[in-house]
C-alpha cells in the first residue's frame, strides 16, 4: 500500500508543478494522499479558492435558495436583485414534491425582483413591498415568502428586514423570511447553508408556534434531506417501516408547519451534515432534541444507520429495524447479484459537495467498485474527518479542486467512472470517460434507499458499460 | 473643452466657490455646463435661482431607465446661459448615490450634454466614500481637479483624502490636481499654512478667496455674486480665481499626499497646533492637569 501512496504523491507533485509558485504554495494544501490511521485526510478546505482557476463552488446565495430554503414546496422564494440569479438558478435541483404548482406549491417556479439601475440607485424596498403585495393576490394559498438576496442588496443597504416584519404584520402574520446570503459572503455555498439555518432558527422557531400537534415517543424529523429525485421519499418509507413517524422533511418536500413542528420531535435524523449541521445542533440546545448522522446509500451503510437510528428508540423500534433490513435483503441481493460481476474492481473518481464525497461511498463498495479519488467542493475539517471512515489507504483528496486538476488527476489515475457535476460532465467525456452526475443523479434517482440502490446500480452500469465507449477509442 | 471638478470637504463652499468661479468664466466669454453629483441636487441653484426640480435620477425612476430620456428633459439654463445638470439620487439612507452619479455621467455623454461647450464642471459631495464619486476623476472626465478647503485641519485632512484619490488614478487616467482654493475662515495663518499643505502636496494655493458676508446676501437671493453684486470686490476674488484656472490650462500635477502625522507636524509648525508629548495622548483634561 505505502508503494501506492508514493506513486500518488507523485501525481500530485506533478500536477503542482505547472502552477505558479505563490498558487502552487496555496494549492499543495488542499492536496494529499488518505494514509490510515490519520484522523483527518491531510487537506486544508474553506478556504476561498485562488483567484483564476476553474473552481467548481458555488456562492451563498445558492447554498440558502439552491439548497436549504428552495425545496420548502408551499412557500414562495424571491431571488431579490438582478434577473440573472434567479434565471440560472430557476426550478431548482430537481427537488421533487407532491402539490399543484401554482396553487399550493411553488418551487419549479422563479420569481424574481428584476433589478433595474432604478432600483440600485433608489434602493428595491418598494419594489420588495409591491411583490409581497402582488403574491399575496395571485397566489393566496402560499404558507410564506423568503427574500433571497443577491450580491447588490448587500451592497446598497436595502432593509429587507424591515420589509418583512411590516409586511408580516399587513398580511396577518405571515411568515416573511429575510435571508442576507449575498453571493460575495464566505468563501463558497457554505456560508449560505449557515446563513438560511439561522434565519430558520430566527424567523422560524423564535417567531411562530404553529397549531397544535398530536405527538407520539416514535416522532422523528429527516434533516438534510432535498429528496433529489426522491430521495427523501425513498428513505421515508424505511424510517415508517421501522415505526417511526416522519414529522418533517428538511426540506425536500417539506413545508413551513412542518419546520415549525420539528422542536416537538424525539430525534434529528441528518443526512446532509454539512448544510444543515447548525439547525441540528441549535435544536439540541435548546430544545434538547438529540440528532443523528446516517447513510442510506448502499445496502451495507443503510443497514449500519437503521440500527444506529433505532438505537434511541425501545426494543420494539429495534426489532423492526432488523425486520426491515430482513426484508429488503432478497432485492439488494437480487441488485447484487445481477452488477456485482459487471461492476467489480471497477474504480471510481468522486468529486462533489455536501456528503456525497463520502456518502456514496460506500455503495460503490457494495458492488465491488473502489473509490480512488474524492474531494468536496465547500467541505470543512469535520467532514474530512468524518471521510477517514470511508476511504482507504491512498485514496487522492483533493479540496475545492481546480478544472485543471480533476483533469490531470483523471488522466495519471485512469479510473472506469468519474463521478461529479454537471459542469465536468461533458469534459471527462469528450476525453472517454463514462461519467455519472452526482449532484442530481443525472436525471435520475433517487439514489437512498433500498430502492434506491438498485437504480443506482443500474446507473453506474449503464454508464461504465455502455457500448459506446468502445467506438470512441481516437484512431491516433 | 476643458473638463474640470470641484472636491472638497462637505460644507466648506464648494458649490458656492464653484458657481461664482464659472459665472466669471461665463462672463469671459466662455460656455459652460455644470454638471451637480451631489444627491441633494443644489449645486445648480445660485445659477438656476432655485433648487433644480428634475434631476436625471428622479426623472429616469418615473420614466423607467435612464434610455427613456431626452437631454432636453435635464437640462436647464441659467444665468449668462450657463446649462446645468443635476444626477440627484436616492433621499439619505437608502439605495446607491454612487451608482447614480456613474448613471448620469454616462447619460449626459451619451447624449451630446457636452457638445459646444468650453467648460464642463463637476460638483461632487464631500468626501470621495465610494468609486460612484470617484467618477469624475476617473478616465477621460476631469482633467484637473481643484480642491476646496480651509485653514480647518478637518477641512485640510479631507483635502489630502481627495488628493489620494487622485493620485489612484493620475497614473492611469491623466488626471491632475489643479490647485487648492482657499476659502477663508479666518483661522491662524490660514495663508501660508495653506500655501504650505499646496506645496506638500505638490500643487498650488490658486488663489486665496477671502471671507465676505455679500457671499450670504448673495447666496439668500440664490444669486451669485457675481450676477448680485458684480461691482464688489468678492466679485473681482472670483474673476480673478477664474482667470487662473483659464490660465491653468495642462499645468495641473500629480499630487503627493502626505500621512496624517505629516499633517499634524504641519499644523504644529505653524503653531497651531503645540506639540503634545507622547505620554499625554489619550488622556483627559483632569488627568493632564494631575500630570
Amino acid at each position: 500500500m505505502s508503494n501506492n501512496i508514493e506513486e500518488a504523491k507523485k501525481i500530485i507533485e506533478e500536477v503542482l508543478s505547472v502552477y505558479p509558485e505563490k498558487t502552487r504554495k496555496k494549492r499543495e494544501k488542499h492536496l494529499n494522499v488518505f494514509q490510515e490511521g490519520k484522523p483527518d485526510c491531510g487537506v486544508k478546505s474553506n478556504i476561498k479558492t485562488v483567484p483564476g482557476v476553474m473552481t467548481i463552488r458555488g456562492c451563498a446565495y445558492a447554498g440558502s435558495k439552491g439548497v436549504v430554503w428552495g425545496p420548502i414546496k408551499d412557500m414562495i422564494h424571491i431571488s431579490h436583485g438582478p434577473v440573472g440569479c434567479g434565471q440560472y438558478s430557476w426550478a431548482a435541483r430537481r427537488n421533487y414534491y407532491i402539490g399543484t404548482t401554482g396553487v399550493d406549491s411553488f418551487v419549479t417556479m422563479q420569481f424574481t425582483s428584476d433589478f433595474q439601475e432604478k432600483d440600485i440607485v433608489f434602493g428595491g424596498d418598494k419594489k420588495l413591498e409591491k411583490i409581497i403585495d402582488e403574491i399575496e393576490v395571485l397566489f393566496p394559498l402560499n404558507n410564506g415568502i423568503t427574500i433571497q438576496s443577491e450580491c447588490p442588496i448587500g451592497l446598497i443597504g436595502d432593509d429587507i428586514e424591515a420589509v418583512s416584519k411590516k409586511k408580516s404584520k399587513e398580511h396577518n402574520g405571515k411568515t416573511i423570511v429575510p435571508v442576507r446570503c449575498e453571493g460575495f459572503r464566505g468563501v463558497s455555498q457554505s456560508l449560505g447553508h449557515h446563513i438560511a439555518n439561522d434565519t430558520i432558527r430566527d424567523w422560524v422557531f423564535d417567531k411562530k408556534t404553529g397549531k397544535p400537534i398530536e405527538t407520539t415517543p416514535y416522532d422523528v424529523a429527516i434533516i438534510g434531506d432535498y429528496n433529489i429525485g426522491g430521495d427523501a421519499w425513498s428513505s421515508r418509507i424505511l424510517l415508517e417501516e421501522m415505526g417511526l413517524r416522519v414529522v418533517a422533511q428538511w426540506s425536500g418536500d417539506g413545508s413551513i408547519e412542518e419546520l415549525i413542528n420539528t422542536p416537538k420531535v424525539k430525534l434529528n435524523v441528518l443526512h446532509c451534515y454539512r448544510s444543515m449541521n447548525y439547525i441540528s445542533r441549535h435544536m439540541e440546545e435548546k430544545y434538547g432534541i438529540p440528532w443523528v448522522e446516517y447513510n442510506f446509500f448502499g445496502p451495507s451503510k443503510i443497514a449500519e444507520s437503521l440500527r444506529k437510528i433505532a438505537s434511541f428508540f425501545d426494543d420494539t423500534i429495534k426489532e423492526n429495524a432488523e425486520k426491515v433490513i430482513a426484508k429488503y435483503e432478497a432485492l439488494t441481493k437480487a441488485t447484487i447479484e445481477k452488477y456485482k460481476p459487471r461492476l467489480a474492481d471497477k474504480t471510481v473518481m468522486l468529486f462533489v459537495g455536501g456528503l456525497r464525497p463520502r456518502h456514496v461511498i460506500g455503495a460503490y463498495e457494495d458492488l465491488g467498485m473502489n473509490v480512488i479519488g474524492t474531494g468536496y467542493e465547500f467541505g470543512h475539517n469535520d467532514d474530512y474527518q468524518r471521510t477517514t471512515h470511508y476511504v482507504k489507504d491512498g485514496t487522492i483528496i483533493y479540496d475545492d479542486v481546480t478544472g485543471y486538476e480533476f483533469e490531470k488527476f483523471v488522466e495519471a489515475l485512469k479510473p472506469d467512472l468519474v463521478a461529479s457535476g454537471i459542469k465536468e460532465k461533458y469534459v471527462f467525456q469528450k476525453m472517454g470517460y463514462p461519467f455519472r452526475q452526482m449532484h442530481s443523479w443525472d436525471y435520475s434517482g433517487p439514489y437512498h434507499g433500498y430502492d434506491g440502490f438498485t437504480i443506482f446500480a443500474r446507473d453506474m452500469d449503464m454508464a461504465i458499460n455502455n457500448p459506446v465507449w468502445q467506438m470512441a477509442k481516437a484512431p491516433f | 473643452m476643458r473638463q474640470i471638478a470641484f472636491y472638497g470637504k462637505g460644507g466648506i463652499g464648494k458649490s458656492t466657490t464653484s458657481q461664482n468661479t464659472l459665472a466669471a468664466l461665463s462672463e469671459m466669454g466662455k460656455k459652460i455646463l455644470i454638471v451637480g453629483c451631489d444627491p441633494k441636487a443644489d449645486s445648480t441653484r445660485l445659477i438656476l435661482h432655485e433648487k433644480a426640480q428634475n434631476t436625471v435620477l428622479s426623472l429616469a425612476a418615473e420614466a423607467g431607465t435612464v434610455e427613456d430620456l431626452e437631454i432636453e428633459d435635464v437640462m436647464k439654463t441659467g444665468f449668462r446661459d450657463i446649462r446645468c445638470v443635476e444626477s440627484g439620487g436616492p433621499e439619505p439612507g437608502v439605495g446607491c448615490a454612487g451608482r447614480g452619479v456613474i448613471t448620469s455621467i454616462n447619460f449626459l455623454e451619451e447624449n451630446g450634454a457636452y457638445d459646444g461647450v468650453d467648460y464642463v464642471s463637476y460638483d461632487v459631495l464631500g468626501d470621495v466614500v465610494c468609486g460612484g464619486f470617484a467618477m469624475p476623476i476617473r478616465e477621460n472626465k476631469a482633467q484637473e481637479i481643484y480642491i476646496v478647503t480651509s485653514g480647518e485641519m478637518m477641512a485640510m485632512y479631507a483635502a489630502n483624502n481627495i488628493a489620494k484619490g487622485i493620485l489612484k488614478y493620475a497614473n492611469s487616467g491623466g488626471v491632475r490636481l489643479g490647485g487648492l482654493v482657499c476659502n477663508e475662515r479666518q483661522t491662524d495663518r490660514e495663508y501660508d499654512l495653506i500655501e504650505a499643505l499646496a506645496k506638500r502636496l505638490n500643487t498650488q494655493l490658486i488663489h486665496f478667496v477671502p471671507r465676505n458676508n455679500i457671499v450670504q446676501h448673495a447666496e439668500l437671493r440664490r444669486m451669485t455674486v457675481l450676477e448680485f453684486a458684480p461691482e464688489s470686490s468678492q466679485a473681482e476674488e472670483y474673476r480673478q480665481l477664474a482667470k487662473k484656472i483659464d490660465a491653468n490650462a495642462g499645468k495641473g500635477t500629480i499630487p503627493t499626499p502626505i500621512t496624517m502625522d505629516d499633517l499634524e507636524e504641519l499644523l504644529m509648525d505653524f503653531g497651531i497646533m503645540k506639540s503634545v508629548d507622547e505620554s499625554l495622548i489619550g488622556k483627559k483634561v483632569d488627568e493632564v492637569a494631575i500630570a
